[in-house]
């Protein structure tokens, strides 16, 4: 594996979307669900919510770090409110 | 009836999952972790924190080569979806000519990059291109080495040449699909062409334009054979677009962390833009069937 250079942080990163992605597997094996329409108009499972959630903590990771907002982890809190809403109204 | 819920075909998965995961998923891993890590070669790598990031997104020239490669997937989407689907209009529906425009129109479609890549490359230069010449001939200065908007307009027409025939077939295989039923009722009801066009074929046509819309997006957001081809990038910097940049950085400057930086932003820009393509895609599909 040396040649993919790892690091702790990036193998925690990837262990962090792992766990997520099993977790939301099982979840939704255990828990089946019907697809609910929220502030978007389209019709989102928990797993759908998990990928936009992911998807905007990216963006929002960024922008955090291009416009220089505050210290990087802090970001991370943003992410936690950002991933409580979608969660709720999506 | 009651449907037993067996999910076990999942497992039938695990091959393509195990060959995405050898050719795309360890790779771009390997790519996150070349991103926060600089390296002088020999495959020794150094620490280097979220700095990559804070660099390029500070870095004029890669929101310049995004700027560009907007305009430029803009300008063929505004040009290939319409002329392609006004062309699938105006195709015979039955019979030889339907046959023979089919060949044709798929015959660009057939070409590999690098040869549209040659081919427009000397059809436009003005010492030997038939384009050129005839173009410098009647008075026009054009030459795509040294003008912005010659090498601009050159890409473009490659492009529009290229690929607007899959838009165009695309939407044909749309249009095909009617049933002949819609036409007559149009007929009855004395619509216009415009009515028949904006209230049967193009509805009937959404799905499937949207996936030409799509691969167009797609295709046009990630060029990199044909402008390299023609133009290298230039004049100057005028059409180095995204790929052709991050090209140039990881190879050419063999500068891994900033570009490894650059590619997880444009990655995250084409997943972005799929997930909203895929969700209109999904949502036209549940219309329909309502």
């Amino acid at each position: 594996m040396a040649w993919m250079a790892w690091t702790w942080p990036t193998a925690a990163f990837f262990a962090v979307i792992a766990a997520l992605l099993i977790t939301f597997t099982v979840l939704a094996v255990k828990f089946p669900e019907t697809p609910r329409r929220g502030i978007l108009g389209i019709e989102t499972t928990r797993g759908d919510r998990l990928f936009i959630t992911l998807l905007g903590s990216a963006f929002l990771n960024l922008a955090w770090l291009g416009f220089g907002i505050a210290p990087q982890p802090y970001a991370l809190l943003a992410c936690l409110v950002l991933a409580a809403a979608i969660f709720r109204f999506v | 009836m009651n449907k037993t819920v067996n999910q076990k075909a999942w497992f039938l998965v695990l091959p393509v999952l195990v060959l995405v995961a050898f050719s795309a998923i360890i790779p771009l891993m390997t790519v996150v972790n070349y991103s926060v890590q600089d390296t002088f070669g020999n495959n020794v790598f150094f620490w280097n924190g979220i700095r990559w990031f804070e660099d390029m997104l500070n870095s004029e020239r890669m929101w310049n080569a995004l700027g560009r490669q907007a305009v430029f997937s803009a300008i063929i989407l505004a040009i290939e979806v319409p002329l392609g689907v006004f062309v699938a209009l105006n195709m015979p529906k039955k019979g030889f000519w339907a046959s023979f425009c089919l060949v044709v129109m798929s015959l660009p479609l057939l070409i590999p990059w690098n040869v549209v890549g040659t081919i427009w490359q000397i059809f436009g230069r003005v010492d030997i291109g038939l384009l050129g010449y005839t173009l410098d001939a009647i008075g026009i200065n054009y030459n795509y080495t040294q003008g912005y908007f010659a090498a601009w307009t050159t890409v473009i027409v490659m492009d529009v040449w290229h690929w607007t025939s899959l838009v165009a077939l695309l939407a044909y295989a749309g249009l095909q699909s009617i049933p002949d039923a819609y036409y007559q009722a149009a007929k009855i009801d004395q619509a216009s062409r415009w009515a028949v066009f904006r209230y049967i074929e193009l509805p009937k046509m959404m799905g499937v334009l949207m996936i030409a819309i799509l691969l167009r997006f797609m295709d046009s957001f990630m060029i990199y054979t044909e402008p390299f081809v023609v133009t290298g990038g230039g004049p100057g910097n005028a059409t180095t677009f995204l790929s052709i940049d991050l090209v140039k950085m990881a190879l050419g400057q063999f500068d891994l962390g900033p570009a490894a930086a650059f590619s997880i932003m444009y990655f995250l820009v084409i997943l972005a833009i799929s997930w909203v393509f895929y969700t209109v895609m999904t949502n036209l599909d549940k219309r329909d069937v309502r």
